[in-house]
């Protein structure tokens, strides 16, 4: 059997169909139609929303727009969003990575419980989450009357604002870190103590850059539901403009008075930060996939 | 094979028990560690040895016992402080920092007042870069190296901090079967030049036999036995390392007068005095020889044959369904179905 | 720690040489007890100030009734939307190349990063009978703004991320020497899809409706402003809590949250019962 082999010894079919370029797809027209599907449904219910908020902010010029962020209360709104965001992210970032610590490099008895319960915020309404702080603090409240007695602010006022956003976004750096740290394991950690080096010294040079890109992206998330919570904060607000007014409730009020252009502006303004987060979190995912989460992209 | 360095005690582990959950890893474990020499810890898998590694070096807590190093109770001693080197089987090299960064870490990592200057780090991650002949490769960071690079990046690392011991975990165990060669053959030399007290973990024989002053051989978290390598190939202390050390062939045999006896033919193997009546007695394959019906001890028929490695290996069907595998170094080609005699040259017997 | 026994027995945690555990452990409940489950206690403590038949006469009210059914029940058919179309975005996006792929990869999370109100407004300009879509759907008859369909977009604009999201990973985890091999045993494309391909996926896309359907029960920003908020006809639960406590009823928006709390517990429960059926059958969540 030393003869050579002849392509003609096994004759390509030749008729007009041609087989897919692997078996592992599907023809050409349906990949093309399903293409098109996921697009038009996207483009749909997606882009053009975002797409209609600049076109409505700009509809009656730049003049228009730029009318709308000069209002005192667009400085007010803008200024209690970020004072939010600047305490409400910080406080997640302890609990996150304090939470993750815990969780993720030790085994103890109740964990998974433990999980679940730092995931509540995430499966609870933000009405209710607005709703049961009203419940604590409210004049009706658990412990309203004594709030009131010693003159202290917390329901309709810049406090259940802060506090009913950490509620809202108390999962994003727990869970993102979790399973990141899961997966690290401890066995850097335990090379760093066999070297001398301390805990905190441990955790400051090896754990943490281990999981910078990770916690960076979590960050970028719990700052995105931070600035734009609505319903939640719309609850405890008390809606007091200029002093309890952020961005997400100022845009409602602008909307509700009619004043479109001022309303789209203020949000053109919130999705402009969904953008630049969008931007950012894609970039951070293409370049480090691996260094983000197993996985776990639940919000 | 190595000279034994008949050093002092450097480590003794004195009855070490630990449970994790509810299974029992080691039991009332005790060994010295001497000063200088190359242990291999040799055990299977679950049988302890890699939790007796992190125990002395401080990574678990013993639930009993002490560990003892020069003559100081270190059992509650932390980690940071028991100046031990210790490499992990996938290394753990800070994936952050580069080669230099990482064997400067546990010098970096101490106090300011006993941290060494800026310049005598750096002289010192060269020289060790030197000792692992990978001098330009400081500025690289561990995942632009090969497996093998990386784990003498990792013992550089553990050598940096000039350690009492040296404790390594499965060291060539993710690594392929050349590299492991090479890297066996330089860890030796290593620990000729530096003299470092080492203890490593293995369930490699050839590994442990090749490379170790002693052996420790582990089982179900017990010591089975500690010895040279030739001490625990010739003279095994059970059937557990005699079985872990090697192929081995299960015959059943009586004790009689010193000697024991297969199928009513007396065999050269001396039983000892405690052994009387039915044991067993264990062969390798080489302690047998064949031969005609009158001089053998065991007979049966040749299932198949092949050669591995220069030798003949034959498979034979003995009566009772038992199948044995013989080496013999004679060229005969035996046939499928052929009946064979087979002689017991030597063997071994342990008390019941 | 008690050194002198060497018996096994159980630990409230494995003994570790990593440090910090009783102070992150110590913070992380109390922080946890003082923000999530304290005021989450308040709530249960109120409700069950009310007893059941509080609850039952908050429910049966028929403006209340009206609007449960209304989020209950669009919800549903939102997040069937969703998981369909969520499904088809998530296999295109896994396994097929095409130019702008990643982009509306990146696409698919806006409703995860875009406000609510912002959404919300969105929508309801894009819907209303004068919008660029509200337009063109009244030519065929369909009033979409002030209207339960208004709701059900909304539903499925905050519900598609959730679909999409918790198929995709294990579409992109698919073994193709299974596709492989099940062509070589001579099924066809479609074959090997229906009976090789997709069953493992389901609990993925069930995991994802259940999501999608809790979110949207429980949307309010996106919701309100394009659903017209018209008693008994588009009022969606959350909605009517906002209005309750504007009344100071906090026992009817009790009773309400408290009712919604429930479900989305159950849907929870529902969720870990599918992963963990996912896990005896096909080894993987």
């Amino acid at each position: 059997m030393s003869e050579a082999i002849t392509p003609s010894d096994f004759p390509v079919a030749e008729s007009g169909l041609r087989p897919p370029a692997s078996v592992v797809t599907e023809t050409g027209w349906v990949r093309v139609l399903l293409i098109a599907v996921a697009i038009a449904f996207l483009a749909l219910f997606l882009v053009l929303p975002l797409v209609t908020v600049f076109v409505q902010a700009f509809a009656k010029g730049l003049d228009a727009y730029l009318a709308a962020f000069k209002e005192p209360d667009a400085h007010a709104a803008i200024k209690l969003t970020l004072i939010t965001a600047a305490i409400a992210v910080p406080f997640n970032v302890v609990f996150g990575v304090a939470a993750a610590w815990a969780i993720a490099k030790f085994q103890f008895w109740g964990r998974d419980l433990l999980v679940t319960l730092i995931d509540l915020p995430f499966s609870v309404s933000p009405v209710v989450s607005g709703l049961i702080y009203v419940l604590v603090f409210g004049s009706q409240g658990l412990i309203g009357p004594w709030l009131i007695e010693h003159d202290i602010q917390i329901i309709f006022a810049v406090p259940g604002i802060v506090l009913a956003t950490i509620f809202v976004t108390f999962p994003f750096v727990a869970r993102q870190l979790i399973p990141l740290m899961q997966e690290q394991g401890t066995v850097e950690e335990e090379a760093a103590l066999t070297l001398g080096a301390s805990g905190w010294h441990a955790f400051r040079t090896v754990t943490l850059p281990n999981i910078r890109w990770g916690l960076l992206y979590a960050v970028l998330l719990c700052n995105a539901r931070a600035m734009g919570e609505f319903g939640a904060v719309s609850v405890v607000s008390g809606h007091i403009r200029g002093l309890t007014n952020t961005l997400p409730l100022h845009v409602e009020i602008l909307y509700n008075e009619y004043n479109f252009v001022a309303s789209f502006a203020v949000a053109s303004l919130l999705a402009g930060l969904a953008l630049v987060t969008l931007v950012i979190k894609s970039l951070l995912e293409w370049r480090y996939a691996d260094d983000i989460a197993a996985g776990a992209r639940r919000h | 094979m190595h000279a034994a360095t008949s050093g002092s005690t450097a480590i003794r582990v004195e009855a070490i028990s630990k449970t994790f959950d509810t299974a029992a890893v080691l039991h009332d474990l005790s060994l010295d560690v001497r000063a200088g020499e190359l242990l291999g810890l040799l055990g299977p898998s679950g049988s302890g040895k890699t939790t007796l590694l992190r125990i002395i070096a401080g990574l678990d807590r013993p639930d009993a016992g002490r560990i003892i190093f020069g003559g100081d109770d270190a059992t509650r001693l932390p980690v940071q402080e028991r100046a031990v080197g210790f490499v992990f089987q996938h290394y753990a090299l800070f994936k952050h920092l580069t080669v230099a960064d990482n064997i400067a870490y546990g010098l970096n990592a101490r106090k300011r007042s006993e941290r060494p200057a800026k310049a005598e780090i750096k002289k010192r991650v060269g020289d060790l870069l030197d000792l692992i002949k990978l001098s330009n490769f400081g500025d690289r960071y561990p995942s632009q190296l090969s497996g093998g690079q990386r784990q003498r990046i990792a013992l550089a690392r553990a050598l940096a901090v000039e350690p009492r011991v040296l404790l390594l975990d499965e060291p060539f165990g993710a690594l392929d079967a050349q590299v492991r060669k090479d890297l066996r053959r330089w860890l030796r030399e290593i620990h000729d030049r530096t003299g470092q007290t080492t203890i490593f973990v293995t369930h490699d024989q050839d590994e442990a036999l090749e490379l170790s002053d002693r052996v420790a051989v582990l089982d179900k978290g017990r010591l089975e036995q500690i010895g040279t390598p030739d001490e625990v190939q010739e003279h095994p202390a059970s059937p557990t390392v005699l079985k872990f050390l090697g192929d081995t062939i299960e015959v059943e045999a009586i004790a009689q007068n010193g000697r024991v006896h297969v199928n009513g033919r007396e065999t050269p193997v001396s039983a000892p005095a405690s052994a009387v009546g039915p044991v067993k007695l264990y062969v390798r394959p080489w302690q047998l020889q064949f031969a005609d019906e009158e001089h053998a001890h065991l007979n049966g028929f040749v299932r198949s044959s092949y050669r591995a490695q220069g030798r003949q290996r034959i498979e034979v069907d003995r009566p009772g369904g038992k199948l044995l595998v013989v080496e013999a170094s004679d060229n005969a080609r035996l046939d499928a179905g052929h009946p064979v005699g087979l002689k017991i040259n030597s063997g071994y017997v342990f008390a019941n | 720690m008690a050194v002198s026994s060497p018996r096994p027995r159980r630990r409230f945690r494995q003994p570790s040489v990593i440090p910090g555990f009783g102070l992150t452990l110590g913070y992380t409940l109390t922080v946890l007890s003082l923000v999530v489950l304290l005021p989450l206690a308040a709530l249960v403590a109120r409700a069950s100030g009310l007893g059941f038949s509080g609850i039952w006469g908050v429910a049966t009210d028929p403006r209340v009734f009206s609007a449960l059914r209304v989020s209950f029940g669009v919800s549903l058919l939102a997040a069937l939307t969703a998981s369909l179309f969520g499904s088809i975005v998530a296999w295109v996006l896994t396994r097929y190349d095409f130019p702008g792929r990643r982009v509306i990869d990146a696409v698919v999370d806006l409703p995860f990063a875009l406000p609510t109100a912002v959404a919300g407004i969105a929508l309801a300009s894009l819907y209303a009978p004068n919008g660029l879509v509200g337009e063109q759907l009244a030519k065929v008859g369909i009033e979409a703004a002030y209207t339960p369909v208004g709701i059900f977009i909304a539903m499925v604009f905050i519900g598609l991320p959730f679909a999409v999201r918790t198929v995709q990973p294990l579409i992109a985890e698919i073994d193709k020497e299974v596709e492989e091999a099940s062509a070589i045993l001579g099924s066809t494309r479609l074959g090997t899809l229906t009976k090789v391909v997709l069953p493992p996926l389901i609990p993925a896309v069930l995991t994802g409706f259940a999501l999608a359907f809790a979110r949207g029960v429980g949307e309010y920003g996106s919701i309100i402003f394009i659903a017209g908020n018209l008693p008994y006809v588009s009022e969606i639960a959350p909605l009517l809590i906002v209005i309750k406590l504007s009344e100071f009823d906090y026992a009817g928006a009790c009773a309400i949250a408290t009712i919604m709390l429930a479900i989305s517990f159950a849907v929870l429960l529902l969720i870990n019962l599918i992963q963990a059926w996912s896990r005896r059958r096909f080894g993987y969540v």
